[in-house]
């Protein structure tokens, strides 16, 4: 049976419900955690939040230049003053977990500190007030930035160049991926080259990449030390072959310790070595990629390089090139002409044969300016510290627990620890059970499941920026929870769980079977449409 | 006289005269999970014996269903759109997927049996 | 360093815990001949705050901010004012530092705002559903043609002369390489393209943009029925949202999917990027979307929540069968622009909207009267063409010298194409003032 959904939360203690609610009070609140309903059942026409001037009135002589296509229904936008918009947002944002609140292992992602400093240079007038088409000669150093970060890219790569226009790391391998298919063009074997290969741990848009440029990805297999079987591997390599797309360090959190083998195979099929950098951190000012035989490598700057990961984005994804494919790098292309720097745009001519345009004008500007000021912040020294730093919490994580987790793999692991589910074997207790009792704990949960080659996964990456002492609690926690599922009883307070967030489990079976995308007007219980109120 | 005959990937079909319906086992809506949407092919379209021609997906998975014969769609079970859960209830009854005219019940030779399909099952532990 | 916690004095600790000599043992499984002895060579060491905001500083003085110059520069990004409010509220940490919302239970902040931006997206287009953001619009526009070639399983797209020159590149080169047809109908400075006559039974899709890359305003019913009738769909794409203030929405003249540039409402311009793209389309194509999309749902105890969900779509789970391999969106853009359009609200974004044809409309009087200078438009909303006697690129270099930042030469966008070597395309918004635009006429009238 569907469950009927519940709308009448917006405002529980309006006189017009009133009723009792989960939490016993009046308001539905309970403290600091205050419900918070949506803008559009708050709204009330008359209010607004800014205050415009007039505009000229009818009679001023300014005549419209509409072509008759004035809007002329209300948009339906909801009006709220601006302590009232305040309020709403403030509320919302004390319903998330952030990384400013505490440890947030979520593996694969990196989420270290955020600076401030980073937010303060990246507002700064003249940087984050520029209009991406004023003149050249206006933009100066806003190019002269993106510059410097391109040196230390490819300086802390050791790869010649760097494509800096991806809005995100899978706009970057998308480029990597359109590189190598340039390349291969060029030399006329883009027909004959179709498949790519890519290990079944990958992250899925490694797949998706190669599959939307027509590639036919084949999956290579894994040996039992969670590493490329590179007998497997050479054995699949052959003139079909386009590239391989391999993440190093991987989603196991271990290093390809036969990378040097791997790429060297690679090379002398004819194929190209696409390298998913995602956990750069855990190498950075350690290992150039350049030095493995890497062929392209994104870079998430909100990854390695601190830019806020913000809800779900906005990334940057720069892709740095080896010498065979950085003549295909897209446009634009930053160059200096004498003391000038330029911007070479579509149908400019550079040295190379550019593999087109993938995103409006110059990339994203203010990732840049963040990440950049994250690797001033630290330099050269500072950065090898991250990585060293890094792998070192992972480690410490790994050793700690390994007598009542289950490590998929024996370490040293790199800058992430991954578990398997067969310390919760015979417990009732799931991977997604034990990590929603983490978050009662006020731990973000590690991520889960992924990757899928191991078995109800459970992957941590504590990042550099966390404390010993903070490891230790989060290590405890973890420690707790193990012999609390471990009695064989706990199952269904596992189950349960979390009971102290600002939201039980929610149903996500009912979400997808009828989906809610968006508020109605008829969304409202009776009565309580804020527009027909407003009218009465 | 009905026969019913079953994939490596867990869809059965069931003959009638010349028409199958298809759907998709016990086992199978047992792994998914609670299916929230299946993508039905339309009527009229030919599918050949292997071909992905629909897709069941849960929350968290989305499979594709194979056509285990090749043939021509004749009915697709629309219902599924507002009650994916039938899959889920009824799998060989309700949940049926869409019905296919042979082309040729030749191609019903390779598929297993009641008993078969049991043992298949068992084997994957 | 000041953002690593550790000490040495922890770092010996915890290596005697995992049971290892040194930092360089763990990374015994990185070959030798790849193990840097040392920190990176040629590289500075690391800088306080003060030191790096001096930097900062250094390369910002080198550059002509638009707050320092008269400034009519448009062409998909728009120097709006943004409330102090906005920027406020997307620094909280709850929001920056947050990630995908993931574990619902304890990102109901993210999600609920994505939730309302989804609606708001949905009311401004007049679209039915619209998913959690795109990168961007440019971006977001080519997802739109891979998503009409999966709807209507043709692989041929028409791609209007009026798109923004960027946009047209990019959906070239997605063409090029994931192999679809792309026609491109040629450069329409004047506004009078009609496209109905090449809509055909292979056509996927038609992409227009409103106002159009040169400013003109056109009603696109007519072409959406074509489309319809031939069974190809209609993409419409706003790069300057806030016209929806004024402008009948896309939604009511039948596109099937629109596409706007969302920077406008609560982003800076910050050299192009990060921005938000707005990605809505009808019902039935719900599942052919990219990107994500969160959904209302109950939690254990019966409360409304939010949750990300049809995400059986995204590479995660499809892999290579996935509509797109987009994996993050936009995220805190999406948050700046839900909360500025809701401090705007329906008066004070239709108000906006005015103010900006308004003042754009002034613009365009004056420069109408200057000698030489022949405005294109017979109808734009915050945008116009004006032709020149000389070629563009020269006049505005010219402006430039003069700190004045007046318009965008539309060579650069289409370069090796005479017919437009002598347009110049103009944006006048609510922060355009009179104070602004008269020395750009007189500066005009001097270098013409």
């Amino acid at each position: 049976m569907v469950q009927s959904l519940d709308r009448s939360q917006g405002r529980a203690g309006s006189i017009s419900s009133g009723s009792a609610n989960t939490h016993g009070t009046f308001t539905g609140n309970r403290a600091l955690q205050i419900e918070e309903p949506l803008i559009f059942e708050m709204g009330q026409a008359g209010r607004c939040g800014v205050d415009l001037p007039e505009p000229p009135p009818k009679s001023s002589g300014v005549k419209d230049r509409l072509n008759g296509l004035r809007r002329k229904g209300a948009i339906g936008l909801p009006g709220l003053s601006e302590p009232q918009v305040v309020q709403h947002y403030t509320r919302l944002s004390q319903k998330n977990y952030a990384i400013d609140m505490g440890v947030y292992p979520l593996g694969s992602c990196t989420m270290k500190h955020n600076p401030r400093i980073n937010e303060k240079v990246a507002r700064l007038p003249g940087i984050g007030d520029l209009h991406p088409l004023q003149p050249v000669s206006t933009v100066q150093g806003a190019l002269e930035l993106i510059d410097s970060l391109a040196h230390w890219l490819k300086t802390l790569t050791g790869m010649p160049a760097v494509a800096m226009s991806p809005a995100a790391g899978a706009h970057g391998e998308m480029c990597g991926m359109m590189a190598i298919a340039a390349a291969l063009e060029a030399k006329g074997e883009r027909a004959q080259r179709r498949t790519v290969l890519a290990p079944e741990s990958a992250h899925g848009t490694n797949p998706a990449t190669a599959a939307a440029l027509g590639f036919v990805v084949k999956p290579i297999p894994a040996n039992d030390r969670g590493r490329v079987d590179l007998a497997a591997l050479k054995a699949a390599l052959g003139p079909d072959v386009a590239a391989i797309m391999l993440t190093n360090p991987n989603t196991c959190g271990l290093f390809e310790s036969e990378i040097v083998e791997i790429s060297k195979a690679v090379h002398e099929a004819g194929a190209y070595f696409y390298c998913d950098g995602a956990n750069f951190n855990a190498i950075v000012g350690r290992v150039r990629p350049g030095d493995l035989g890497v062929d392209c490598m994104h870079i998430n700057l909100h990854k390695t390089f601190s830019t806020p990961h913000g809800g779900g984005g906005p990334g940057a994804g720069p892709v740095v090139l080896s010498a065979a494919l950085a003549p295909y790098a897209p446009y634009p292309w930053i160059v200096k002409n004498g003391d000038k720097w330029q911007i070479a745009e579509d149908g400019a001519k550079v040295d190379g044969m550019p593999l087109g345009r993938l995103k409006a004008f110059h990339g994203q500007m203010g990732m840049f300016t963040r990440a950049l000021a994250y690797i001033m912040s630290h330099g050269a020294d500072g950065l090898r510290q991250v990585a060293e730093d890094a792998v070192l919490n992972a480690n410490y994580v790994m050793a700690a627990l390994k007598d009542v987790m289950s490590p998929a793999f024996e370490g040293p692991c790199m800058h992430e620890a991954l578990f398997d589910d067969s310390f919760l074997k015979d417990t009732g207790v799931s991977t997604l059970d034990f990590a929603k009792a983490m978050i009662d704990e006020g731990y973000h949960p590690m991520t889960m499941y992924f990757p899928l080659v191991v078995h109800g996964a459970m992957l941590i990456e504590p990042t550099e920026s966390v404390a010993k002492e903070d490891l230790d609690q989060f290590i405890g926690a973890l420690r707790s929870l193990t012999a609390k599922a471990r009695t064989g009883t706990a199952a269904d307070d596992f189950k349960a769980a979390p009971l102290y967030a600002p939201r039980r489990r929610l149903d996500e079976t009912l979400a997808a079977r009828k989906p809610v995308l968006r508020w109605k007007p008829s969304n409202n219980p009776p009565g309580t449409d804020p527009l027909k109120q407003a009218a009465e | 006289m009905a026969e019913t005959k079953y994939t490596e990937e867990h869809e059965w079909i069931r003959v009638e005269g010349d028409v199958g319906t298809i759907g998709i086992t016990q086992y199978a809506q047992e792994q998914l999970g609670d299916v929230v949407f299946v993508d039905v092919p339309a009527a009229g379209r030919t599918v050949a014996k292997g071909e992905a021609c629909a897709v069941v997906e849960s929350v968290k998975a989305a499979s594709d269903i194979y056509a285990p014969v090749g043939g021509e769609v004749v009915e697709s079970n629309a219902a599924l759109a507002d009650s994916p859960g039938d899959v889920n209830a009824e799998p060989t009854g309700k949940g049926w997927f869409f019905k296919l005219k042979l082309a040729d019940k030749g191609e019903l030779a390779g598929l297993m049996d009641e008993a078969a399909y049991e043992a298949f099952v068992k084997s994957l532990g | 360093m000041r953002y690593l916690p550790l000490t040495d004095a922890d770092r010996r600790e915890m290596l005697s815990v995992i049971g290892a000599k040194s930092v360089d043992e763990l990374f015994r499984d990185v070959p030798a001949s790849a193990r840097l002895a040392a920190k990176v060579g040629g590289l500075p060491d690391h800088q306080g705050e003060l030191e790096v905001e001096r930097a900062f500083q250094g390369f910002a003085a080198k550059n002509l901010s638009p707050a320092a110059a008269p400034f009519f520069i448009g062409a998909g990004a728009y120097r709006h004012h943004v409330p102090a409010t906005v920027d406020y509220m997307i620094q909280r940490g709850e929001f920056l530092t947050s990630y995908t919302p993931y574990q619902p239970e304890i990102t109901q902040g993210t999600l609920q705002y994505l939730f309302e931006f989804q609606t708001q997206v949905t009311l401004l287009t007049g679209m039915e559903v619209a998913n959690a953001s795109m990168y961007d619009g440019s971006t977001g526009t080519t997802e739109a043609v891979l998503m009409a070639n999966r709807v209507t399983r043709r692989h041929k797209a028409l791609i209007s002369g009026g798109l923004h020159p960027q946009y047209r590149s990019i959906i070239e080169t997605t063409a090029k390489w994931e192999g679809f047809t792309a026609n491109f109908a040629k450069t329409d400075a004047e506004g009078l393209e009609d496209l109905i006559a090449s809509v055909d039974r292979d056509t996927s899709c038609v992409v227009v943009q409103n106002p159009s890359f040169f400013g003109h305003v056109r009603d696109f019913t007519k072409l959406a029925q074509a489309c319809h009738a031939a069974g190809a769909l209609l993409i419409v794409v706003v790069t300057e949202v806030v016209s929806l203030g004024l402008l009948m929405p896309p939604g009511e003249m039948g596109a099937d999917i629109v596409v706007c540039e969302g920077q406008s409402i609560g982003n800076g311009l910050g050299f192009g990027g990060p921005y938000v793209g707005l990605f809505a389309t009808r019902d039935k194509y719900m599942r052919q979307m990219p990107g994500r999309l969160v959904g209302e749902t109950v939690d254990a105890d019966g409360q409304r929540g939010f949750v990300l969900t049809l995400s059986t779509r995204e590479q995660h789970i499809r892999r290579e069968k996935a509509t797109s391999n987009i994996c993050t969106n936009a995220g805190l853009c999406a948050l700046a622009f839900t909360v500025h359009l809701t401090l705007l609200g329906e008066a004070g974004f239709a108000r906006l909207a005015e103010l900006n044809h308004a003042k754009a409309s002034q613009l365009a009087d004056k420069l109408a009267a200057v000698p030489g200078v022949t405005v294109l438009n017979d109808s734009f909303f915050n945008e116009f063409t004006v032709k020149l006697p000389k070629p563009a690129a020269e006049v505005v270099e010219a402006l430039a010298a003069k700190r004045i930042l007046g318009g965008l030469p539309v060579s650069r966008l289409i370069p090796n194409d005479p017919s437009v070597a002598n347009l110049l395309l103009l944006a006048a918004t609510e922060t355009a003032t009179e104070a602004g635009m008269d020395p750009l006429v007189a500066a005009l009238k001097e270098v013409l």
